[in-house]
């Protein structure tokens, strides 16, 4: 079966812009996207719009009427934290199935400030918040992490030196929502939202949008390969049983699993990796991740952030465009951005945060409830 | 039907807690009759093996291990911080979410895999109609 292209890929800076509509934001990354692509709406067969919070407002559309209105085929797809790499693959998959040869994705959210999850009554009785526990995010991975902690040893000081390293890749990158150093002490001293997770443990949120044009391999060789970005696996899975799942969300199994099957979908192993975009949306989560990822061993993901196995410059780069940590994670985009940073260096056009002669590349996101999906890029 | 209810004592919290007419609450799973697969809550089928119509009630122990914990510092407003939020592995199966009280709220203090076990208290909380409940908490034993 013939492969899938990423032609066209970009991102607005994200930020705070609360004066603009979500079908604006989401238009705006789309021209980006199409413009990178040298092509334009009316080449575009289909479109997948991932966005969270307006899940029932017909976003696609309403992006479309911002900048064309063809008439194609809009699908609007919610899928928490991995909606933005659910509207990519199901376009991924619409071109293999050979519906189409140039399809658009979509990722746009636009957030509010505070803490995510948790929350009120249900329809009857009192908040259960603060009296069972807390199902605020941070705690929730707060509670992952220190599963890591009990079974390794993980320190706090190690779940904070994620962050210290994810500040700095985005000192590197100017469509990151901040660009400022921030030292250990810095970190482990900010405001204590859910131990370990401290204010500057938790990913920023923001508003933001990103898209990518996905191409036939057909099409692709009649349009020019040379800026093309190979995709060499799409793989989502959801949270399949396990014995604490449904009481503290195994963020683990389902990436172990969809890590597995990208791994063999691709023909490569996690040493073939030149980077890796994964879900950091709290610095303990990107602690598992290694190991989940099989970026280092079993209870090594400790040592790999002590000794900068994972910072610029280290055998397995992770994050370098700052991450949800620091670029900022705007739900519905987040997953094509991540495709955007890791097509970006696979062109060899990041600039100084560029992960060397980089040939591999693989993203990562994780929706709370769960939902993961990974994808392995691969330079033409 | 508030007011029969106020007169009748508290509320379980959550419908896994169970209060019966005689003797001391406690936390009530269903478990898989085909695969020992437990759950909190009531429900039909399992999620672990895909049995139907297989789920038996089963009354969990109040005694148990930590597994995880995490120190709340920032919450919503009008809910009193610090708290710990723990996760904990009942003895005999079932695993529960719930604050641990009856310790510092310091990370040197807690000890993953210690000792704990479930009570029951009055909550300090009431429905807009007034009505009291009755939740469970952890504490170390
Ligand atoms: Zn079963």
């Amino acid at each position: 079966m013939s492969d899938v292209y990423i032609l066209g890929v970009d991102m607005i800076k994200f930020g705070r812009f609360p004066e603009q509509t979500v079908p604006q934001l989401g238009a705006k990354a789309a021209l980006l996207a199409l413009d990178d692509a040298g092509l334009r709406i009316q080449d575009m067969e289909a479109l997948y719009c991932g966005n969270l919070y307006q899940a029932s407002g017909m976003v696609g559309q309403r992006i479309l009427q911002e900048i064309g209105q063809t008439g194609i085929p809009v699908v609007n797809v919610a899928n928490a934290c991995a909606t933005g790499a659910t509207a990519f693959r199901e376009a991924w998959m619409a071109i293999k199935a050979g519906a189409y040869d140039l399809v658009l994705a979509v990722g746009v959210e636009q957030m509010g400030k505070g803490l995510l999850g948790g929350g009120g009554a249900g329809k009857k009785g009192i908040p259960t918040e603060g009296l069972l526990g807390s199902g605020t995010m941070p705690t929730v991975f707060a509670e992952a992490g220190m599963e890591h902690a009990r079974k390794y040893g993980t320190t706090f000081e190690q779940f904070a030196k994620v962050s210290v390293k994810n500040h700095h890749h985005s000192t590197l990158n100017p469509k990151a929502m901040y660009q400022i150093e921030t030292p250990l002490e810095t970190v482990m001293n900010a405001e204590m939202i859910s131990y370990p997770n401290t204010k500057l443990m938790c990913s920023v949120n923001v508003d933001g949008s990103a898209a990518a044009v996905l191409c036939s391999e057909k099409k692709a060789r009649e349009l020019g390969m040379k800026r093309a970005v190979r995709v060499k696996a799409s793989v989502m899975t959801s949270d399949p049983y396990t014995e604490r799942d449904l009481v503290m969300p195994d963020v683990n199994t389902c990436t172990r699993r969809a890590a597995a099957k990208a791994y063999e979908m691709a023909g490569i192993s996690p040493q073939d990796l030149d980077l890796v975009e994964l879900h950091d949306c709290f610095a303990t989560a990107e602690i598992l991740h290694y190991e989940n990822l099989g970026l280092c061993a079993e209870g090594e993901a400790g040592r790999a952030i002590d000794e900068g196995w994972t910072a610029l410059g280290g055998r397995s780069p992770v994050n370098l465009s700052g991450g949800l940590l620091s670029k900022g994670h705007p739900l519905g985009a987040t997953g094509i951005a991540n495709l955007y940073e890791v097509a970006t260096h696979l062109r060899g056009e990041a600039g100084k945060r560029q992960a060397p002669d980089a040939r591999f590349g693989l993203t990562h996101v994780i929706g709370l409830g769960s939902a993961c999906a990974i994808h392995v890029l691969e330079r033409v | 039907m508030a007011e029969q209810a106020k007169a009748s004592g508290p509320l379980p919290v959550v419908p896994f807690l169970r209060i019966p007419a005689e003797g001391a609450p406690y936390l009530e799973a269903r478990c898989c009759g085909k695969c020992g697969a437990i759950f909190l809550g009531e429900r039909e089928n399992c999620s672990k093996c895909g049995a139907r119509g297989e789920l038996e009630p089963k009354r969990l122990a109040n005694e148990g291990t930590l597994y995880v914990y995490s120190i709340v510092h920032r919450s919503f407003p009008g809910i009193e911080t610090p708290y710990v939020s723990c996760i904990v592995d009942l003895e005999g199966g079932g695993t529960v979410k719930g604050n641990l009280i009856g310790i510092e709220p310091d990370p040197a203090k807690i000890r993953m895999g210690m000792p704990v076990r479930t009570v029951f208290k009055v909550a300090p909380r009431k429905d807009a109609e007034g009505n009291e409940y009755l939740t469970y908490y952890f504490e170390p034993r």
